[in-house]
């Protein structure tokens, strides 16, 4: 085994040596288990479900001729996330190269402070509201209405689960620029969340403002 | 005459320091000193508290994994993919 891969643990780099060796059918092994943030990685770039697909099926496939470049300096999840959140980036770049002006614009300033909005809290925890559609719908739109810069970020690290470190790799910023934007995008969604899952979601719940500012 | 232990006092922290670092409080990315500061902060400030409530629960609401389901053949469709390259 390649000194390399020391990062990696042991079946994925057997697997990836396999792949090299020849053993093509290794490979889907090998991303089987990312299936899942690929394609959530894909999704909150091109933010629909067919788009995500298909550049899901282009990262994976350009994964595998590139596999001969990944050196195990990182994990192995981390360069097929990277490579996919470049290939989602093109995809939404050549869909937009026919309008005037680009929509996915510039991160929006993050500079002064962020003011939440005054509602009061929730106190159960709600996961088994995303039972119902309607609620899941709510959480995935506003989520979606986050600027792509925000969205990113809350998608690597609140929905998968990925550390601060494996985010500034794949998104490409730094560590202090993960951390505001992630603040910013829980804060946003709690604002347009909170009243919701506290005025109409629980039954017999009803909303209330905390204090007026 | 049995000796006190010295208490430090804990440096009042204003409601816009504490939602600055709500998240970074979430993820445990602060210092020992600052999480002590904001935690006597939320003992007396039912507002922040709110705050650091919903949150928290926006966090988990959005981590739990129903959000982003990947499609129905999602897996059938990349296997088959990748087999035509083989």
């Amino acid at each position: 085994m390649s000194m390399t891969q020391s990062q990696l643990p042991p079946n994925e780099a057997e697997l990836i040596e396999s792949v090299r060796a020849g053993d093509r059918e290794a490979f889907y092994e090998l991303v089987r288990p990312y299936e899942r943030m690929v394609y959530a990685t894909a999704i909150s770039v091109v933010k629909n479900t067919a788009d995500a697909e298909e550049v899901a099926q282009e990262a994976v496939l350009k994964a595998f001729s590139g596999l001969s470049r990944f050196r195990g300096e990182a994990k192995f999840s981390t360069w097929l996330l990277r490579i996919t959140y470049n290939e989602a980036k093109m995809k939404l770049r050549k869909a937009r190269s026919h309008l005037y002006e680009s929509l996915d614009g510039q991160p929006p300033n993050e500079e002064g402070d962020f003011w939440p909005r005054d509602y009061a809290d929730w106190r159960p925890i709600p996961s088994e509201l995303l039972e119902q559609n309607e609620v899941c719908k709510a959480v995935q739109d506003a989520i979606n209405s986050l600027n792509p810069s925000y969205r990113e970020v809350l998608v690597l690290r609140d929905i998968q689960n990925l550390s601060i470190k494996e985010t500034t790799a794949i998104l490409g910023i730094s560590e202090a620029n993960v951390k505001t934007r992630l603040h910013r995008a829980r804060l946003l969604l709690r604002d347009s969340l909170a009243p919701g899952i506290d005025g109409c979601w629980i039954k017999g719940q009803r909303y209330k403002k905390v204090r007026p500012w | 005459m049995v000796k006190k232990k010295a208490k430090m006092p804990t440096i009042e922290i204003s409601c816009v320091e504490v939602w600055r670092e709500i998240s970074n409080y979430l993820d445990n990315e602060i210092s020992v000193e600052l999480r002590e500061r904001m935690e006597a902060h939320f003992k007396a400030c039912a507002h922040c508290t709110a705050i650091l409530d919903g949150t928290r629960n926006v966090v988990e609401l959005v981590g739990d994994g129903k959000v982003f389901q990947i499609p129905d053949g999602f897996s059938k469709r990349l296997y088959k993919k990748i087999h035509k390259l083989l």
